[in-house]
């Protein structure tokens, strides 16, 4: 990942925890890496929530395909997936 | 109808027995009700309920509500009556179109639909579905199926305002149901008998203040290949004990599969009876013709569904003691 990819990674997490923290009523402690499922964070309403937040804030479409764990589970995970849907 | 496997035999006769005297006991000693008021809706569990319910109280003390709306299947109102007729309990027919267009229902579910499908519109059919847990490891988000008059079927995912409007207006259906259940139970003097088995009531297959509304709910605890044993049991007809279960809710056919559960329900009840008893999935999964992968999906789900139906559950929170404990 080059300084810009992460610095790019860095503001995305930042918003990100920041959403999170606001509509899920959640302290800002999480582990990146914690599934946010198991963590009783987002239930499949939650999961919505974080999609459309993903197609709002970066302005993509975010195909029924990808409405995966892999992608959505994590903070980490949803980094990964906006940083390749926008090309940071 | 599937056979009730080993793991999930009852005596049918000492389980209908118990039911009938708890229901006497909570129903005329705790409520002082004269008798009970159900919906009927044509399928296994209302069915059921019905039959214990006349055992409990005589058929002279049972009400049972046929209440079709314009969505309903058409063998529904046929197959509320046969029921009825095989018990010989009074019914009243509860048309409750009027009501829901009255609030607004039809038009505003239609609305929400439109805003993902443009050209939805008179004569379309419409029904919402989830993905496969078994087929997918995909987050189980719904998706509308829209069908023109003459055309084939539109399948769109929802976005969360969609979503969130589609089930709101729909959810009018079972609380208008549940205010006539006890418009009726107020005037006959009754308790309201509540339809929910185990899956629906442990996984929060229920409308809050809708459906999972009720006095006494006596089928909570009995999975639902049981509640068909305690149907032939009952001498329920025929008919009703094969109708395939139903959400008859969409106007599109629509399977609880589609709607809600991971998995038919006999495979469902043996997934829920395992993770009950401290089964692992892959003990489970033989016995419902999964891979451990797919029966670790099913406890997954079940897992989220049980978080989910924590608020459906949830009695009105309270800063303080706020009076003497009138459930004593």
């Amino acid at each position: 990942m080059s300084i810009i990819e992460t610095v790019n990674a860095n503001q995305i997490e930042a918003q990100l925890r920041e959403f999170i923290v606001e509509n899920f009523f959640v302290e800002d402690e999480l582990d990146a890496t914690e599934s946010l499922t198991d963590a009783g964070v987002i239930d499949s309403t939650g999961v919505l929530e974080v999609v459309s937040w993903i197609e709002d804030t970066f302005a993509v479409t975010v195909p029924d395909a990808d409405i995966l764990p892999d992608n959505l589970d994590s903070i980490a995970r949803i980094v990964r997936y906006v940083t390749g849907c926008v090309g940071a | 109808m599937p056979e009730l496997h080993p793991l999930l035999a009852i005596d049918l006769a000492v389980e209908a027995d118990r039911i009938v005297d708890a229901m006497r006991r909570s129903v005329r000693g705790t409520m002082k009700r004269k008798g009970a008021v159900l919906g009927l809706s044509g399928g296994i569990d209302s069915s059921v309920c019905a039959a214990l319910a006349v055992r409990a109280f005589g058929a002279d003390k049972v009400m049972g509500l046929h209440m079709p709306e314009t969505d309903s299947a058409d063998e529904t109102l046929e197959l509320s009556q046969l029921m009825a007729d095989s018990l010989g309990i009074d019914t009243a027919l509860e048309n409750i179109t009027p009501i829901l267009e009255g609030a607004g229902c039809y038009r505003r579910r239609d609305d929400a639909i439109r805003s993902v499908i443009p050209e939805y519109g008179t004569g379309w059919r419409s029904k919402i579905v989830l993905p496969s847990v078994v087929e997918s490891d995909s987050f189980r988000v719904f998706s509308v199926v829209a069908q023109p008059p003459e055309g084939d079927p539109i399948k769109v995912r929802l976005p969360l305002q969609a979503y969130l409007e589609v089930v709101a207006a729909t959810n009018f259906k079972q609380r208008t149901r549940k205010m006539l259940e006890y418009y009726w139970a107020d005037r006959l003097n009754y308790a309201v008998i509540g339809t929910p088995n185990h899956q629906e009531y442990d996984q929060g297959f229920f409308v809050k203040n809708g459906d999972g509304s009720a006095d006494f709910k006596p089928i909570a605890h009995l999975y639902k290949t049981q509640v068909y044993a305690l149907a032939e049991h009952l001498g329920v007809p025929g008919e009703i004990c094969r109708r395939p279960p139903t959400t008859d809710t969409y106007s599109m056919p629509q399977t609880q599969e589609e709607f809600y559960f991971s998995l038919p329900y006999d495979r469902m009840d043996l997934c829920l009876y395992g993770m009950d008893h401290g089964m692992s999935p892959a003990e489970v999964a033989p016995l419902v013709g999964l891979r451990t992968e797919q029966a670790e999906r099913v406890y997954a789900d079940i897992v989220g569904k049980r978080k989910a139906a924590r608020y459906l559950h949830l009695s009105p929170q309270l800063v303080g003691s706020a009076a003497e404990d009138h459930t004593a």
